[in-house]
């Protein structure tokens, strides 16, 4: 049994990446190992945006890292840095910077890059998507 | 010899076309903060975030050279930058930062076999 931790750097609908790392995380627990967590980074931290509202017949990623997290328990972080500069924030976060709006809520958290060399860590692989 | 638990941090980026050596180098700083030995490797057009003659770039983009003059103070020494690439893009070894060290390409799949922690930007 493996522990595989994903770091997700591609938004969504516009790259592929989401896509691939849901399906490989998928595979990797029906294969009986286990998804250490993952970490949203760079354009990636728009897959967690509570906003996302693609057309019916499409995937909603955001519902799949949800399943994903409901299932199988795995830890969804998103990194605040570029979480901040790109628009997306927790209602928390929002009012420390006076928005009206906030686009985060759990179980996607905001966090540091601390998280993601601790997942780093603790996975046996981490396996970027970018 | 790069120690066994050393992060390697691949850039792969040119300053202003993206955020991703801003970002790499982010994370690059956080390893060297946390204390876990950090290596960075220059390759492709990453190769230019090292150009020392560089300004501010783009529409209203921050440099990115103030935090590679920055590395240091994180301990972050170990700057490797990728022959092959300089070569194609016909960028001499004496325009990059100081700390540069040139690595052939053939030794680039050793650097990534003594590194068990890698992050490609």
């Amino acid at each position: 049994m493996m522990q595989y931790g994903l770091l997700v750097m591609g938004a969504p609908y516009s790259s592929p990446a989401p896509h691939s790392a849901l399906r490989f995380a998928h595979a990797v627990l029906a294969r009986g190992h286990q998804i250490a967590g993952v970490f949203f980074y760079h354009d990636g931290v728009h897959n967690a945006s509570l906003l996302m509202a693609p057309p019916q017949d499409e995937l909603n990623l955001r519902e799949a890292w949800i399943e994903l997290n409901q299932q199988h328990a795995v830890q969804l972080d998103v990194c605040i840095a570029a979480a901040l500069r790109r628009g997306l924030m927790s209602e928390s976060e929002a009012h420390r910077h006076g928005k009206q709006a906030f686009n985060i809520a759990p179980p996607f958290e905001l966090t540091g890059l601390g998280q993601l060399l601790e997942l780093q860590q603790r996975a046996d692989r981490l396996i970027t998507f970018a | 010899m790069p120690t066994p638990d050393a992060l390697l941090v691949i850039i792969r980026h040119a300053p202003h076309s993206s955020n991703w050596l801003r970002e790499g180098l982010d994370a690059a700083l956080v390893a060297g903060a946390f204390g876990q030995p950090v290596h960075l490797l220059f390759m492709g057009q990453g190769v230019m975030a090292l150009l020392k003659e560089q300004g501010s770039g783009g529409p209203g983009q921050k440099a990115t050279l103030p935090t590679i003059d920055m590395l240091e103070m994180y301990d972050i020494d170990k700057l490797w930058v990728s022959e092959g690439a300089l070569q194609s893009l016909q960028i001499s070894a004496d325009s990059l930062v100081e700390n540069a060290t040139l690595i052939a390409d053939q030794q680039i799949p050793g650097l990534f076999q003594q590194h068990a922690k890698i992050l490609n930007f």
